[in-house]
């Protein structure tokens, strides 16, 4: 066998592998989500430990989807005006920026901040509780760990998503009305009016759900990484990192579908 | 030694099996579990009886903490026959292995105390779940300072875990194991990680649990020290099947070389 022979089989085995792989991964995925669907309806509903996840969530994300959303706001202002000013349509700045921020970028932005801060944190503790037997600890003591730990999680990050969104959107524009107030004369009202006139439930109904569908992609992921963390700390790392990458890969995933089904509503 | 032919005659009564006279709280049979090429325990019986101290000695990997997980139904063996407290189980279904487990308490390795919670909210967690086993209490507090002060750790009860050191860590776990008052108490390598002296509290104060609650334990370890004064009972697990079984005195006795290799210095 010449030497481009084997190299050519080694190659094929690696792609092999990497594609059994995927699916291999897509379907635990599927099974974990198929779990949590069973579990959430099933009595008791802990609800101490989903509040006490909301709070984490939103604590955890809040000033930096903030921070985030005050400079997209801002930017985007400022790198969209002198196009604007060269068509002569300064006018539409609050138009185009605020159905792009709430439609679009708002929801996304804020999903992929989520993804680093909440995905890998979810991934890194649970994989640490595996690891330290903390898990089965709850296990042994008659507590669902799959309930307690992961229904509250994926359901706090389903309905905390969509609330760090309205922050992010509303703080976006802001961004964007500081810059026209600055630069353009134009009063904070004014810009806010034209603002939500220009946007409709239309705009407003498609985001809102698909940033539940976010949270829940989010809360997803971050917990099957971490649940099913091999053992030792160099998992937990591993189970941390591969919560973002795999997060963010299916928001975009997921963004997609929805901007798709969305389209087909607005044809009808 | 080193045959695998422990199993004693074994009577049904009302009350559970008896053995020699003594009641068995559990029985294993045949126990076998492998993970792909590996195969960890290869046809591994033990009997342990009501109030008795059974030490499990073994090499790190032999197989000890996969047979006591199997015990609790945290792995599933292969093959074998478990029985705790009368019940199979791997016959049970999720509600009667929690209500089985409300009897076993566990001690794990690493003590595994919740981190997010204090040593009071650890303490109270197993309760959540098996509240009519202590009457339907709704004060749980004089039952978590009880366990507490067993392990003269009552100071303790508003503390994060990592305030604590290991020993700290291990008798809090051992207090939370005790909070539902089992009658088994499982322990996985109880010392390990711990200096000799603090090592030498934790085996005191497991013997002390043992003689104020008379529960039976089966203690997993490779501290020779440790199996020496809790043990009633020894059973030696070497390559998945109890090679040797005796007391302390009778095993580090042996001219077997695998036994040997257990108690050279």
């Amino acid at each position: 066998m010449t030497v481009g022979q084997r190299t050519l089989r080694q190659r094929t085995r690696g792609l092999h592998t990497a594609i059994r792989d995927f699916f291999a991964e897509t379907g635990a995925l599927s099974f974990f989500a198929a779990r949590f669907f069973r579990e959430v309806i099933r009595p008791p509903l802990e609800f101490r430990e989903l509040l006490r996840q909301c709070y984490q969530v939103g604590n955890r994300s809040l000033v930096l989807v903030v921070v985030t959303g005050f400079i997209i706001g801002l930017v985007l202002t400022l790198q969209s005006r002198p196009t604007l000013i060269e068509f002569g349509a300064v006018s539409w700045m609050p138009n185009m920026v605020g159905i792009s921020i709430v439609r679009e970028i708002g929801p996304v932005i804020t999903a992929l901040i989520c993804a680093g801060r909440i995905a890998s944190g979810m991934g890194a503790e649970l994989g640490s509780m595996r690891v330290t037997e903390q898990i089965d600890a709850m296990e042994v003591s008659g507590t669902n760990p799959f309930k307690y730990l992961v229904v509250t999680r994926i359901l706090a990050t389903t309905l905390m998503l969509p609330l760090l969104v309205v922050f992010g959107d509303l703080v976006a524009l802001f961004g964007s009305a500081l810059v026209e107030n600055l630069k353009g004369d134009v009063s904070f009202q004014l810009y806010f009016n034209t603002v939500f006139n220009a946007l409709g439930y239309g705009d407003l109904i498609p985001a809102t759900i698909k940033s539940f569908f976010f949270g829940f992609v989010i809360g997803l992921v971050g917990c099957y990484k971490g649940y099913y963390s091999k053992k030792g700390t160099a998992g937990v790392g591993i189970a941390a990192n591969t919560a973002v990458v795999t997060a963010s890969l299916l928001l975009f995933m997921v963004d997609f579908i929805a901007v798709f089904v969305t389209d087909i509503f607005y044809d009808l | 030694m080193g045959n695998n032919s422990y199993i004693p005659h074994v009577q049904d009564s009302p009350s559970g099996k008896i053995t020699q006279g003594r009641k068995v709280v559990i029985d294993i049979r045949d126990l076998r579990k492998s993970f792909g090429e590996n195969h960890v325990l290869n046809g591994f019986h033990l009997r342990l009886y009501e109030g008795e101290n059974l030490v499990v000695m073994g090499k790190s990997g032999s197989g000890k903490s996969v047979m006591i997980k199997c015990l609790v139904g945290l792995m599933q063996p292969d093959s074998g026959y478990i029985e705790v407290m009368g019940r199979e189980v791997n016959t049970l279904d999720q509600a009667q292995l929690d209500a089985l487990r409300a009897d076993i308490g566990f001690l794990f390795q690493g003590s595994a105390l919740y981190d997010s919670m204090t040593v009071r909210e650890n303490l109270e967690f197993p309760i959540r779940r098996h509240r009519e086993k202590l009457g339907n209490v709704s004060d749980t507090e004089p039952l978590v300072m009880e366990a507490l002060e067993n392990v003269g750790l009552a100071h303790t009860i508003d503390l994060m875990p990592e305030e604590l050191s290991g020993g700290m860590k291990r008798r809090v776990a051992l207090a939370r194991t005790l909070i539902l008052k089992p009658k088994v108490i499982l322990y996985d390598e109880p010392t390990s990680g711990l200096d000799p002296i603090t090592a030498k509290e934790i085996i005191e104060l497991m013997r002390s649990i043992q003689r104020k609650y008379n529960t039976s334990s089966l203690i997993i370890t490779h501290d020779v020290d440790c199996a020496r004064v809790v043990s009633e009972r020894m059973v030696l697990l070497v390559d998945g099947i109890n090679y040797a079984e005796g007391t302390y005195a009778e095993l580090s006795s042996d001219k077997d070389p695998k036994v040997e290799a257990f108690f050279k210095k």
